[in-house]
C-alpha cells in the first residue's frame, strides 16, 4: 500500500513538475537573435519629397517596423531636388546609417552614390523607382506591368468590338523618371498588337494637373470622338478628367491611370473621374520593405553581395468592380 | 551702333506704323494665328479657342499683377508662390473643417499680408525687388509647407464641390477662367488709366527720383503695388483650384514664374518701367497660348516646345532692345 503511494505520489509529483514547466514555456530559439540583429539599427529614408502619399505611407510603414524593433528611422527630405538629394545622400554615406533607402528621382542621378554607399558597408534599397544600378534591393512597382495594365484597360474599353473611335490620348510625366522611361514602350507594344487603337498625342505634363488640363482639352477639341485617355499618375490625372468633365464627356472618355491607391483615387473611381486604376497598394510596398529589412539585417550578408527585386502585385480596380475598402487613407497614417 | 540705327531705320519705313515691341509682337500673333488657322485642322473652331484663352487664363492674371509692379519698375518673384500657398493652405482648413468663406477670407488675408511685406521691405528697407521678392517666395513656400500643411498637392475637399462647379461654370458660353482673367484684366486697365495711383505708378516707373520729388507718395506706392499683386496671384490660385480640384504646391518651384515675366516682357512692357500696359499683357499671353495650343495640336516634343518658347522670349527681347535702345538719361544703376 504504501509502494503504492509512493509510486503515486512520484507520478503526480513528475506529473505537476512538468505542467509547471509547461505553464513557465519554452524560450524562442529565433527570438533572441532577431531582437538582437535589428535592436539599435537605423534606417535612413531619401524619398524625392515628402508630404504627398506615397512618401508619407512609405515612412509611416517603415517608421513602425523600425519603432517595434527597437531602431530608429531617419528622414531627409530633398523637397523634389535632384541637387539637394544628392548632397544628402553624399552626407549619408558619412554619417552611415545601417540601411538607405532610396527614392531615385531619375535613372541616372544617385546611380554612382548608391554603389558608393554600399562600398562603405551600408545597404541601401530602392522604393519604386530605379537607378540604373542595382543595389541590395528594389522594391516597387513593375511599371512594365503597369503599363501592360494601363493598356489592356483601354483596349478592353476602346478596341476592337466597343464602336468607339479606338483615339487614345497618353499623358506622360517628367519624361527622364524611370516611372515614364520603364511604363511608355509596354502601353505601345500592346498597342501595335491592336490596330484599331490610334494614339493621337503622346505628350508630357510634367506631374501638373493644370499642364495636364491644358493639354486635354486641346487634344479633345482636336479629336471630340477621343476614347480615352492614358495618365502616368493619379494626382496628374485630375487635370486630365477636369477637362473631360467640362467638355461633358465624362463616361464617354475613358480616364486610366495609377498611383499608391491612396483614398483619393477612391474618391475618383466613384465619382467617375477615373475608370480603371492600376493601384501598386503603398502600404504593401511598405511591408514589403520592412520584410526585405529584417532579412538583410539578420542575414549578416555584406552590402552589395545580394540584388534582389521585388515586385508589388498590381492591384487594378475599375470604376464598375471596385470595393470602397480597397484604398487606404493618408490621413489615417500614425504620425511620428 | 551704325548698323543698329539702320535696323531702326529700316523698321521705321513700315508705313508709318510705329515698330514697337507691341506692334511687332501683335504682328506675330496675327501671322502664327492666320498660319494655324489655314494649316492646323480644327484651330480655328469657336470651342478650341476657348480652350486656348482658359488654359493661359490663370497665366494671364498672374500676368497682370506682374505688369502693374513692372510699370512701377520692380518686379515680383513670389506671385507663384502666393498662388499655390495660401489657397492650398485654404483647402486645407476646408478639409479639417472650417467653413469655406472664413478658409478663403483667411486665405486672402496671408496673401495681401505678403504683398504688404514684399512692399515694406522694398520701399522702406529699400532691398532690391529681385532679392526680397525672391527671398519671400522661397519664404512662404517654406513657411506653408512646413507650418500650415504638410502636403505637396491639396485635393478640393468634398465637402465644397460648389468650387469646383465655379471652376467648370461657363457664361454664356465663356469658362469661368477667361471671365475672370477679363476681370482682373479690366480692373487693372482702369487702375493704371483713370486712377491716379495708376498715373502715380508710371510716373514712379519712369523716373523714381523725379517722381519723389514732386511729392508722389511712392513709399506707399510702392507697398500698394505689391499688396495689388499678391492678391492678383491669390485670385489666379483660386482659378487654378477651381479648374483641377486641387491646388498643386510644387508649382512654387517650377518655371511657371519665368511664363509670367515672358508674357509681361513679351508683350512690350519693358523691365525699366514706365511704359505698357494691361493692352500688352493681353498680346503676350495670347501669344503664348496660340503658341502652346498650335503645338500641342501638332503632338510636339515637350522639350521642342520650351525650346521654342525660349526662342521667342529671346527674339522679342533682341528686337526690343534694337528698337528701344537704353537710354542713358533714365537708365539707372539696379536696372533688372
Amino acid at each position: 500500500m504504501t509502494f503504492y503511494r509512493c509510486v503515486l505520489t512520484a507520478i503526480f509529483g513528475l506529473a505537476m513538475l512538468s505542467t509547471a514547466t509547461a505553464g513557465e514555456g519554452l524560450v524562442d530559439p529565433g527570438r533572441a537573435g532577431y531582437v538582437e540583429a535589428l535592436k539599435g539599427k537605423t534606417v535612413a529614408f531619401l524619398p524625392v519629397a515628402m508630404g504627398f502619399d506615397l512618401a508619407e505611407g512609405w515612412a509611416a510603414g517603415l517608421r513602425e517596423t523600425m519603432k517595434a524593433a527597437g531602431g530608429k528611422l531617419e528622414i531627409r527630405d530633398p523637397n523634389w531636388s535632384t541637387d539637394a538629394g544628392a548632397q544628402a545622400l553624399t552626407s549619408l554615406i558619412s554619417e552611415k546609417p545601417d540601411l538607405i533607402v532610396v527614392h531615385n528621382p531619375d535613372v541616372q542621378s544617385y546611380a554612382r552614390l548608391i554603389k558608393k554607399a554600399e562600398n562603405t558597408g551600408i545597404y541601401v534599397l530602392q522604393i519604386n523607382m530605379r537607378s540604373s544600378y542595382s543595389s541590395d534591393g528594389y522594391i516597387g512597382a513593375d511599371w512594365k506591368a503597369v503599363g501592360e495594365a494601363e493598356a489592356n484597360a483601354i483596349v478592353r474599353r476602346c478596341g476592337k468590338g466597343t464602336g468607339t473611335s479606338g483615339k487614345v490620348a497618353i499623358v506622360q510625366g517628367v519624361l527622364t523618371a524611370a516611372t515614364s522611361v520603364y511604363q511608355i514602350q509596354p502601353i505601345l507594344d500592346v498597342f501595335a498588337k491592336h490596330p484599331e487603337i490610334k494614339v493621337v498625342s503622346n505628350q508630357a505634363a510634367d506631374w501638373d494637373a493644370t499642364k495636364a488640363r491644358a493639354l486635354t482639352a486641346t487634344v479633345l477639341q482636336q479629336n471630340p470622338d477621343l476614347c480615352g485617355v492614358i495618365s502616368f499618375w493619379d494626382g496628374m490625372a485630375l487635370g486630365s478628367s477636369a477637362a473631360i468633365r467640362e467638355a461633358g464627356k465624362t463616361g464617354k472618355v475613358f480616364v486610366v491611370t495609377n498611383g499608391g491607391g491612396e483614398q483619393m483615387a477612391c474618391n475618383n473611381l466613384a465619382s467617375g473621374s477615373f475608370d480603371d486604376y492600376v493601384s501598386f497598394d503603398v502600404p504593401r510596398q511598405a511591408s514589403d520593405m520592412s520584410d526585405m529589412i529584417k532579412v538583410l539585417f539578420q542575414s549578416k550578408l555584406k552590402p552589395g553581395q545580394i540584388k534582389v527585386s521585388l515586385y508589388t502585385p498590381n492591384k487594378i480596380l475599375t470604376k464598375e468592380t471596385f470595393k470602397p475598402d480597397a484604398c487606404w487613407s493618408m490621413k489615417d497614417l500614425p504620425k511620428d | 551702333m551704325s548698323g543698329l540705327s539702320g535696323v531702326q531705320a529700316m523698321l521705321s519705313r513700315f508705313g508709318g506704323i510705329r515698330p514697337s515691341q507691341q506692334n511687332i509682337v501683335l504682328a506675330i500673333v496675327v501671322v502664327v494665328f492666320a498660319v494655324f488657322s489655314l494649316t492646323l485642322d480644327r484651330f480655328f473652331t469657336s470651342g478650341n479657342l476657348l480652350s486656348l484663352l482658359q488654359s493661359v487664363s490663370v497665366l494671364g492674371i498672374l500676368g497682370v499683377g506682374m505688369a502693374v509692379v513692372v510699370i512701377g519698375r520692380g518686379i515680383d518673384l513670389s506671385v507663384v508662390a502666393v498662388m499655390a500657398i495660401p489657397m492650398a493652405w485654404a483647402l486645407n482648413m476646408m478639409a479639417a473643417g472650417t467653413s469655406t468663406l472664413v478658409a478663403l477670407g483667411l486665405a486672402l488675408l496671408l496673401a495681401v499680408l505678403i504683398g504688404i511685406l514684399n512692399g515694406i521691405f522694398i520701399a522702406y528697407v529699400e532691398v532690391p525687388a529681385l532679392f526680397a521678392t525672391l527671398a519671400m517666395g522661397a519664404f512662404v513656400y517654406g513657411f506653408g509647407r512646413s507650418q500650415l500643411f504638410n502636403q505637396d498637392i491639396v485635393f478640393l475637399p468634398q465637402t465644397a464641390p460648389w468650387l469646383s462647379a465655379f471652376g467648370r461654370a461657363y457664361v454664356l458660353g465663356i469658362p469661368m477662367a477667361v471671365l475672370v482673367f477679363a476681370a482682373v484684366g479690366l480692373l487693372g486697365f482702369l487702375l493704371l488709366r483713370f486712377t491716379r495711383f495708376g498715373r502715380f505708378f508710371y510716373l514712379m516707373g519712369d523716373n523714381y527720383l523725379a517722381a519723389r520729388i514732386t511729392g508722389i507718395p511712392t513709399r506707399p506706392m510702392i507697398v500698394l503695388q505689391y499688396a495689388l499683386s499678391s492678391t492678383i496671384a491669390f485670385v489666379a490660385g483660386f482659378v487654378t483650384a477651381a479648374a483641377v480640384a486641387s491646388m498643386n504646391t510644387r508649382i512654387a518651384n517650377s518655371t511657371l514664374i519665368y511664363d509670367v515675366i515672358l508674357v509681361v516682357v513679351v508683350g512690350g512692357i519693358g523691365l525699366s518701367g514706365g511704359k505698357g500696359g494691361i493692352r500688352n499683357v493681353v498680346i503676350g499671353t495670347l501669344l503664348i497660348g496660340i503658341l502652346l495650343n498650335g503645338m500641342t495640336i501638332m503632338d510636339m516634343r515637350y522639350t521642342t516646345q520650351n525650346l521654342i518658347k525660349s526662342a521667342i522670349l529671346l527674339a522679342a527681347i533682341l528686337v526690343d532692345s534694337i528698337v528701344n535702345p537704353r537710354d542713358e538719361q533714365t537708365a539707372q544703376q539696379g536696372d533688372i
